[in-house]
């Protein structure tokens, strides 16, 4: 398996390899990895129940009882930020994967077909474009009804826009190359040449890409819920806690600074896997 | 004739520009029998690529545009075949064999599966008959271990054998006419030479006929069984090989000929045929050769001359043949 990709000429199959690779690919795979674990194992790791306010206890700084220290009810810091991995690690992989399905599908079509259906999408995704990107989230999350589902729904929206122009781009170079018009004389339909030619060869930039992008839906999954608009309390999720502790950050710097940490690294994660990935298949961004 | 194949009359190809349509392909005629390899010679533009994409109906450029003629194929006329119907003629009926088959192999599916693709593509048959029968075309075209070779992505294959898995793809679908488009002018010799013996073996085993374009009249010379020459668009000379290389009646046949470096002479000077090949919007009225021609005279510069018989299967369209090649090498 290894040696296919190193005799390439730079061009690369799909065929990952293990073993001798760019380090950024391993680390941030194994960041994410480890994250995953967690959240999989939530109820076995975590202490506490993320949920359960032992008032005794407030704002307890860590401890050997409470190894991140416990919030202004008394729950559990590290307990909340294993069992938000969940939460947050779904709004990674949703907020990035609706997106890229329907970016690439339109994102193909528009390069592929040309003409009036590339003009009325590039235009609709400048109008997207033209709103601030938070803001547009906020008006569609408010008009569906606050909540994670919402998110997702705000997020297909208004992130697919990305992905679109990086597929266009991408079939736009690739459509006139030789082996699709190899493919023509063959007899294939519009259909097959764009979804089993055209698509493979043009989808690896937009993969890397997605790794990018994991990070800025984990940061707007984050940042929707520090507005109240995505995940609702008590449901532990990292944007949440960092909005509720931070009347606390001078006092008790423990209910913000740790999910804030987790928020860096599982981010980092992806960027590394981001980076890792591209060197490996010899994408350029 | 029962064993013609494919038959093209006064096939027309314009380009739309800024002034009226100008035919770069202009009345081009021509039969291709069953088993024959047919070569298409003729200058960088002359028209042959052209003319062979219009076959498939697959003009390359959006301001080109089939302006008349006919192309019966298996009893149907190709250039009056719907969208739908022509899919089916490309791959199906008329392969196509490119010039460079680095990239005109999806670089990310593997071989194996490009054949297999155009096998089911075209005839209803299972997954695992068209894995069979890809492994057993690509045995045909000289790959060897071809069931591991399936499953090889194209960069893992040399230049000569890219081009034989080409042909493979091409004759995935057994068509009646392969359309080899300088199929081996990528290549280096020993490999060309191995291309080109496939080819004849093919056409030998599955009786397929073959237009062979090129420029290069030493590969016309191994190859072809007949010889049609292009010059800005149009046949000026066609006739078996024999009448062709050394016999040619055309001046710029002659003057072609005349010009392939002669073995056993060395440090002569290459000849050449003075002057440039038309450009499309500066087309030449008349004989379009004219104005390169020794022989041009004033009739030559105003009516265009027909591709008339010269003898048996042999035509030349010239108002003043040659009549031997040393004539013009005087």
């Amino acid at each position: 398996m290894t040696a296919i990709l190193r005799t390439g000429t730079g061009r690369t199959g799909f065929r990952l390899s293990f073993g001798g690779g760019p380090l950024p690919l391993y680390l941030g795979g194994a960041i994410i990895l480890g994250w995953f674990v967690l959240a999989l194992l939530a109820p076995v790791v975590a202490p506490y129940d993320p949920i359960y306010q032992d008032v005794a206890a407030r704002l307890q700084p860590p401890s050997l009882a409470h190894w991140f220290g416990t919030d202004n009810f008394g729950r559990d810091i590290l307990s909340r930020v294993i069992w938000s991995a969940r939460i947050d690690l779904q709004i990674a992989l949703f907020g990035v994967v609706f997106p890229f399905i329907i970016g690439t599908v339109l994102g193909s079509c528009a390069g592929y077909f040309g003409g009036w259906i590339d003009t009325i999408l590039m235009r609709i995704i400048d109008v997207v474009l033209a709103f601030p990107f938070l803001v547009l989230m906020m008006a569609i999350i408010v008009i569906l009804k606050p909540g994670l589902s919402s998110f997702y729904v705000a997020m297909a929206l208004v992130g697919w826009v990305s992905y679109a122009r990086l597929v266009r781009a991408q079939i736009l170079v690739i459509k006139s190359s030789d082996f699709v018009v190899a493919a023509t004389s063959l007899g294939y339909s519009h259909s097959r040449i764009m979804f089993r030619h055209l698509l493979p060869n043009a989808i690896l930039g937009s993969v890397v890409f997605s790794m990018s992008d994991a990070v800025l839906v984990l940061l707007n999954g984050a940042a929707i819920s520090y507005l109240g608009l995505g995940v609702q309390p008590p449901t532990a999720e990292w944007g949440i806690m960092i909005a509720e502790g931070q009347s606390f950050i001078t006092s008790a710097w423990w209910i913000t600074t740790f999910p804030g940490i987790a928020i860096v690294t599982l981010a980092m994660g992806f960027s590394l896997l981001a980076d890792g990935l591209g060197e490996k298949l010899g994408v350029r961004e | 004739m029962s064993d013609t194949v494919l038959s093209v009359r006064d096939l027309t190809v314009v380009v739309h520009g800024d002034g009226p349509p100008e035919a770069i392909v202009d009345g081009v005629s021509f039969d291709l029998k069953r088993g024959e390899i047919l070569g298409l010679v003729g200058e960088s533009g002359s028209g042959k690529s052209v003319t062979s994409r219009a076959l498939i109906r697959l003009l390359p450029g959006a301001r080109l545009g089939i302006a008349g003629g006919s192309a019966v194929l298996g009893g149907r006329d190709i250039l009056a075949l719907d969208e739908n119907s022509v899919r089916a003629v490309r791959g199906g009926e008329i392969g196509m064999i490119f010039q460079n088959p680095s990239s005109h192999l999806d670089p990310v599916m593997t071989i194996g599966r490009q054949i297999a693709e155009s096998i089911r593509f075209h005839r209803s048959v299972s997954r695992g008959e068209a894995r069979r029968q890809a492994i057993d075309i690509l045995r045909q075209v000289g790959i060897p271990d071809p069931e591991r070779r399936y499953d090889a992505y194209p960069h893992e294959f040399s230049g000569g054998m890219r081009q034989r898995a080409m042909i493979a793809v091409a004759l995935a679908c057994d068509p009646d006419v392969l359309i080899a488009d300088e199929p081996t002018t990528a290549l280096d010799v020993t490999v060309q030479a191995q291309i080109l013996k496939l080819l004849m073996d093919l056409r030998d085993t599955r009786g397929v006929s073959i237009i062979f374009i090129t420029h290069d009249l030493g590969v016309v010379s191994q190859i072809c069984d007949r010889v049609a020459v292009m010059y800005g668009g149009r046949i000026v000379e066609v006739g078996d090989k024999r009448d062709i290389i050394g016999n040619g009646r055309h001046p710029y046949t002659a003057g072609l000929v005349a010009c392939q470096p002669a073995e056993g002479h060395p440090g002569e000077r290459v000849r050449t045929i003075a002057g440039q090949p038309p450009r499309v919007g500066q087309m030449p009225p008349g004989c379009r050769f004219h104005p390169r021609c020794p022989k041009a005279d004033a009739v030559c510069m105003q009516t265009r001359p027909p591709l008339e018989a010269s003898g048996t299967a042999h035509l030349v369209a010239c108002h003043h043949p040659v009549l031997n090649a040393q004539e013009v090498a005087s």
